[in-house]
């Protein structure tokens, strides 16, 4: 098991490095000239020129992509407009577009995609795998259309949709909520909760819908299985049957896709925090896509290459400690 | 075990058990008016086709029977309790403990997730809990050893995909047995398994009943698994037992067509090499669409002679010699059906 980790470990390093490769050469790629992107509209060539070579965007390709990543174990100095600023490890760039560094802009926006990522997830786990094992054992009867009538509901509504009818509904007409406005958990508990509950719902909502449906036919799937039947002859109780035998086996392929899904929000979610105001990764992403703000997108670009790489390996890992049959030895 | 009280009474009674599926197209009646009894310790076989209804009989006998609709009807009765009549806490508590069955697929019917020695522990946990975890391992390691698992102590840890077919149904004997049922159903214990594995299996629960002193029902479409651990059998067509006898009356003298049928396509080592195998002509019925009369007819050679009376009345059981068996031929012809064979 402990071989079968660092394995897995290694193999996620390499490929990080690979997708940093690909995303440094891509965004290089992009017909912007990260140059002219440093000073402003009516700038002069002569101070496009002088800045591309002041910022090493005449130099090779693989020397950008050298000193970017030294950059990010070791800090790295930008020079701007004549003073130098320095950015300090894990340095992801500097944002001439914000006279920031990239690293101090993530570091800000992260803890709140984080919130709505974990506030979400934990929602939706607990009504998709709620609903689900509802809908499985009161199969054709009135909880079970409840429950699928929710997913097809919840699969065909778009967040943006949904988010703006909680608006609507929450905030403008019933008042029952504050226009959301974030603020850190650490420094205003409550303004953090009353801004984050509606996206948490809206997300939650929308993802919960495939969970429904997934654990609810893995859940008939394995009723049919003859181990099942094994453990209702040696008489086991029903409670401890649904978990041990059912549920335990039904919830492992579930696992690998919560997995994904939430490292995925966690690289941002655009349309609901945009909806609601917060400024997280997503935001920071699109404000970035707006303003051609290269060192930005190649920096959350790879921070969420980051999370869904991570996802993937300790998925993998926590597959082997679920299922006995693929663990390795 | 047979102690005082249940002497004389039989530890199994099953009164004419009715088993029906209501599906789309209609109801299948599995099992019509099945009666038969049990006694402690013995061994009894249920011999028939697939969906002659023997395995919906063994699975009403603890209530296995799911699915949307299904309708069981009769008396199944364990020294003298009705396990039909019973609230679903009360079969849950049978289950394991008095009735306890093995599978037909042994690759299917361990839970992958959890180690073998585990599955064993809690077969017996369910019944006796509170029991400490060094006595169920205990228990476990014993269950393993008893049923030749080799190296339990080293296999008791493993999962169930570590072990091959043959030990899987191993473990399952062990899981069945952990709590030394009165009856012990075997559905078609070997049918998954290779040849050279199913007599050490059979030899194995001839061995564990004699241990443990459980009734055993074996059911098999196999004759020879019948002959090989059984004494009585009952032969099932199209949900009736058609005829009941010993073995060995069974295969001496056939009181049935479909009996005879069955017997002459097993092949043997008298068999003529280059001889066609005998099969019975046609196929089973439909349990949705049962002919009229002896469901047996639409194949039955005999039918012909009886005039209609095959295709319109359903036959009694009658007594012949010491078979019984559901057939209109006369006394004479029934117990001499035997001789016949070529």
């Amino acid at each position: 098991m402990l071989y079968f980790v660092i394995r897995r470990t290694a193999f996620a390093a390499v490929l990080l490095l690979v997708i940093s490769a690909f995303t440094f050469w891509i965004f290089s790629a992009l017909p912007a000239d990260p140059a002219a992107l440093t000073c402003g509209k009516n700038c002069r060539p002569e101070v496009i020129e002088a800045n591309r070579e002041r910022l090493g965007y005449d130099r090779p390709i693989l020397e950008q992509y050298g000193s970017y990543m030294k950059g990010i174990f070791a800090g790295r100095d930008y020079g701007e407009e004549g003073a130098s600023i320095h950015c300090s490890a894990p340095s992801l760039g500097y944002s001439y577009d914000r006279h920031e560094c990239v690293t101090t802009l993530i570091a800000k926006t992260l803890p709140v995609t984080a919130s709505l990522a974990f506030g979400a997830f934990v929602l939706w786990m607990f009504i998709g795998i709620g609903l689900g094992t509802m809908a499985a054992l009161k199969r054709g009867r009135w909880p079970d259309r409840l429950a699928t009538g929710f997913s097809v509901i919840g699969v065909s509504l778009p967040t943006f949709f949904l988010g703006l009818i909680f608006t609507m509904v929450f905030i403008i007409w019933t008042g029952l909520l504050p226009f959301p406005q974030y603020a850190g958990i650490t420094e205003n508990p409550g303004k953090w909760f009353s801004s984050l509950i509606l996206p948490w719902f809206v997300l939650a909502i929308v993802s919960a819908a495939t969970y429904v449906r997934m654990t609810r036919n893995g859940m008939l799937e394995v009723m049919n299985e003859e181990f099942v039947r094994l453990g209702i002859a040696k008489g086991l109780p029903r409670r401890r049957l649904i978990v041990k035998y059912v549920m335990r086996a039904a919830l492992i392929p579930i696992v690998t896709i919560a997995g994904l899904d939430f490292a995925f929000l966690l690289g941002g979610a655009l349309v609901t925090e945009s909806i609601f105001n917060l400024p997280g990764l997503g935001k920071l992403t699109l404000a970035a896509v707006v303003n051609s703000d290269l060192p930005i997108l190649v920096a959350t670009t790879l921070v969420a290459a980051v999370f869904i790489v991570v996802a993937n390996a300790v998925v993998d890992v926590l597959y082997g400690y679920l299922d006995p049959r693929v663990r390795v030895k | 075990m047979t102690d005082a009280n249940t002497i004389g009474s039989p530890l199994l009674s099953v009164r004419d058990l009715q088993v029906t599926f209501g599906t789309r197209e209609g109801d299948v009646r599995a099992v019509q008016g099945v009666s038969f009894d049990v006694r402690a310790g013995e061994t009894v076989g249920i011999v028939g086709e697939s969906g002659s209804g023997k395995s919906v009989t063994a699975n009403s006998l603890m209530r296995l029977n799911f699915g949307a609709d299904v309708k069981i009807t009769g008396q199944v009765l364990l020294e003298g309790r009705d396990i039909l009549a019973m609230s679903e806490e009360e079969v849950r508590s049978i289950r394991g403990r008095d009735v306890a069955m093995i599978f037909q697929d042994p690759l299917t019917a361990l839970n992958p997730f959890y180690t073998v020695g585990s599955q064993i522990a809690e077969a017996y946990e369910i019944h006796h809990p509170g029991t400490p975890k060094k006595q169920l391992r205990e228990i476990a390691l014993d269950s393993l050893a008893k049923v030749g698992i080799p190296e339990p102590k080293k296999r008791i840890d493993q999962y169930p995909h570590e072990f091959s077919g043959g030990m899987r149904q191993r473990i399952v004997i062990a899981i069945a047995l952990v709590n030394s049922p009165k009856l012990l159903i075997a559905d078609e214990p070997t049918t998954a398994l290779d040849v050279t594995v199913q007599a050490q299996i059979l030899e194995l629960i001839a061995a564990m009943q004699s241990e443990h002193g459980s009734a055993v029902i074996l059911i098999t479409h196999d004759l020879g698994v019948v002959a090989e651990i059984t004494r009585r059998v009952m032969v099932m067509y199209a949900g009736k037992v058609v005829e009941s006898a010993s073995v060995d009356d069974v295969f001496a003298t056939p009181t049935h067509p479909y009996t005879v049928g069955l017997l002459r396509s097993v092949k043997s080592l008298e068999t003529q090499r280059h001889s066609r195998l005998e099969a019975i002509p046609g196929t089973p019925p439909s349990l949705i669409n049962l002919p009229k009369g002896c469901p047996f007819h639409p194949r039955c050679a005999h039918a012909a002679s009886l005039g209609g009376r095959c295709n319109a009345d359903e036959p009694a059981l009658q007594q012949i010699g010491r078979s019984e068996t559901r057939c209109h031929l006369d006394a004479q012809t029934l117990a001499r059906l035997g001789e016949v064979r070529a």
